[in-house]
């Protein structure tokens, strides 16, 4: 089976600070990472790939540096990796993005399954992966918790609020992983030299069968107009007590604590 | 002169420190406070590839360098130095020896294993009464047929009683002193190996330190290591290269302690401040970070002259000295910047102090260190 996971670099968010004049995100000195449900999507395309064989490839659009990004995967284990990187692809909203990504898949031919994360830890949009299943007209599973292949049936759960929704589907299809699918391996020592002498491809615009209208900002309907952090709630206290006497005895506490009462 | 990690030390280094804040911190506290010994994370860092990254992949090493070792010594006793030492006792006084001095047949029965992370590895030169001087060994071994037969013990034998590989010195002949010094290889379970008590240490306590007995144990000639008489040679230059190991666990030891003093500083406010704003304590810290980073010089430049194949006996002993010496001195500040909370198991400062201790103790005290040093530039 071809397994191609797509993966985004983004900055380490529990190092990043928001500018609180420009309601920006403070980028410099933060260590960027591989976005974590990304990883997830990855450990589950290399354990399918060692109980069924196959190959996996990791993708990712972005800046030359998003190389890091890939180079860790392929220290994860990944077979191959390509960069998909061109000026024309900056500034891309997430239906650029999976435009683009949509028409670096196909010029790679050949998948069976592709797998995301479900959402990435800067935009949260998880509009990307079902995207390019759109692009793509292939099936879509999101918010997968565990991932079966039995011949050609995929069996995938789908993790709810409350509950699994088991589908099952044939390749290819486009599928969104969720944290609780696996834990994520560390690179090898070998993995990683490997990895450092590995050659990445980079496709570019030239590479790509796209109208170039539909990329990069020009390509962007949407428009972020300020990003800021919302005030924090702090979160109910919720008393169980196996009376309501001793439960209201120790709202009266509480409330006195805090001298409401 | 570069002073950057190429791209490949600085993915291992991630690596490692990745693992270590993961998979190694949770637990440390009760590990050190049950003198836990920890096999599990062992075979981890052996499926990462850490036991092997100096080794050549022919010998189930992974094929690169000394420093990425180094670092990933540092990164995990950065967290847990227990773990930095286990692996350093294991790569650098066990597996490094039979790879330079071993035959062919002993490097793929004992190095490969070592390397894969499969065995652990100890090395038994220290006695009660031969600690710095250790030509007054009086563990022997004598030669009969095809066996050598092994009586003395060992004492302070780091992964003692848990490594399956164990580097061990004997005198072969008593007459010549140092030059009648013989190493060999010596594997758990071999009949009259036993094992004495464990050491009930003030700190590294989840690092197994165990007391080796040899009655009339018969090892046979080929696990002998290198020549009769070059044990002493091939024990010194050992250490010469388990001293940078050390330096990486005292270097991780004082990062360690810095982050927290960092952190702690800026979060405890007294006088309606944050006490890092107190000059006091800025100052404290400004000197503990320009310790720290004079020491990893020092660590990094050894790994480095042992890397290009160059002389590095002087440098690993200022590297083991210094680093050991400013991680004591950084841990007690630490302390010190802590308050009595610092004093308290509650944080971690108060064990990293305790841990510190021993590095300006073991594989040669920091006196044989300050004696290598001046022999080699008074020469």
């Amino acid at each position: 089976m071809e397994f191609v996971v797509c993966i985004k670099q983004v900055p380490d968010t529990t190092e990043v600070k928001i500018d609180p004049v420009t309601n920006t995100l403070i980028r410099q000195g933060v260590p960027s990472i591989v976005n974590p449900f990304d990883k997830n999507a990855l450990e589950a395309a290399l354990q399918l790939k060692e109980k069924h064989g196959g190959k996996v490839t990791v993708i990712s659009m972005g800046p030359p540096q998003a190389k890091d990004a890939l180079k860790e995967c392929l220290a994860m284990g990944a077979d191959a990796a390509v960069l998909i990187s061109d000026r024309a692809f900056g500034g891309a909203d997430t239906l650029a993005t999976s435009y683009t990504l949509a028409a670096a898949i196909q010029k790679l031919g050949q998948f069976d399954v592709i797998l995301c994360g479900k959402q990435a830890i800067d935009g949260d949009t998880a509009q990307v992966g079902p995207e390019i299943a759109e692009h793509l007209g292939v099936v879509q599973v999101t918010y997968a918790a565990k991932i079966d292949i039995d011949g050609d049936k995929i069996r995938v759960e789908r993790e709810h609020e409350d509950g699994y929704e088991v589908i099952e589907v044939k390749a290819p299809v486009l599928i969104t992983t969720v944290k609780s699918i696996n834990e994520p391996r560390y690179p090898t020592v070998r993995g990683t030299m490997k990895a450092n002498r590995a050659e990445i491809p980079v496709l570019t615009l030239q590479d790509l069968a796209v109208k170039e209208q539909r990329l990069g900002l020009k390509g962007s309907p949407t428009q972020v107009r300020k990003i800021f952090t919302p005030k924090q709630r702090v979160q109910g206290v919720l008393i169980q007590k196996d009376t309501a006497r001793e439960a209201v005895a120790e709202l009266i506490q509480k409330l006195a604590e805090a001298k409401v009462v | 002169m570069q002073f950057e990690l190429t791209e490949e030390q600085s993915m291992i280094q991630k690596m490692v420190r990745e693992f270590a804040e993961k998979d190694v911190a949770p637990g440390v506290e009760e590990r050190d406070e049950k003198e836990e010994f920890s096999r599990e994370l062992y075979d981890s860092l052996g499926e990462l590839g850490l036991t092997g990254i100096c080794f050549p992949e022919q010998y189930g090493g992974a094929g690169s360098d000394v420093l990425s070792y180094i670092l990933a010594v540092e990164e995990l006793s950065r967290v847990d130095d227990c773990m930095g030492i286990t692996l350093s006792a294991s790569v650098s006084l066990c597996a490094w020896p039979i790879y330079a001095y071993g035959t062919e047949e002993q490097k793929q029965k004992y190095l490969k294993p070592l390397a894969e992370g499969a065995k652990l590895g100890a090395f038994g030169l220290t006695e009660p009464n031969a600690g710095t001087d250790a030509a007054a060994q009086q563990t022997v071994a004598v030669l009969e047929g095809d066996h050598y037969v092994l009586n003395g013990s060992k004492i302070f034998i780091t992964n003692g009683g848990e490594a399956e590989v164990n580097v061990i010195f004997a005198m072969t002949d008593k007459s010549k002193g140092t030059r009648g010094i013989t190493a060999f290889i010596l594997e758990k379970g071999m009949p009259g190996f036993s094992f004495g008590k464990k050491e009930h240490k003030m700190g590294i306590r989840s690092s197994q330190t165990m007391e080796l007995i040899f009655q009339d144990v018969k090892v046979p000639v080929e696990n002998r290591l290198g020549k009769e008489g070059e044990g002493f040679k091939i024990a010194m230059s050992t250490l010469d290269g388990g001293r940078i190991g050390v330096a990486a666990q005292a270097l991780g030891i004082a990062q360690g302690a810095l982050e927290h003093a960092i952190k702690y500083a800026k979060e405890r406010v007294q006088f309606g401040q944050p006490i890092a704003s107190n000059q006091a304590i800025a100052f404290m810290l400004a000197d503990m970070a320009t310790k720290v980073e004079a020491a990893r010089f020092l660590v990094y430049r050894a790994a480095y002259l042992k890397d290009k194949g160059l002389p590095y006996s002087k440098e690993a002993a200022m590297a083991k000295m210094y680093a050991s010496d400013i991680a004591m001195a950084v841990t007690t500040d630490a302390v010190q910047i802590f308050g009595g909370y610092g004093y308290s198991r509650e944080y971690p400062v108060e064990r990293l102090m305790r841990n510190a201790k021993i590095t300006q103790i073991y594989e040669g005290t920091n006196q044989v260190q300050r004696m290598v040093i001046a022999g080699a530039i008074l020469r």
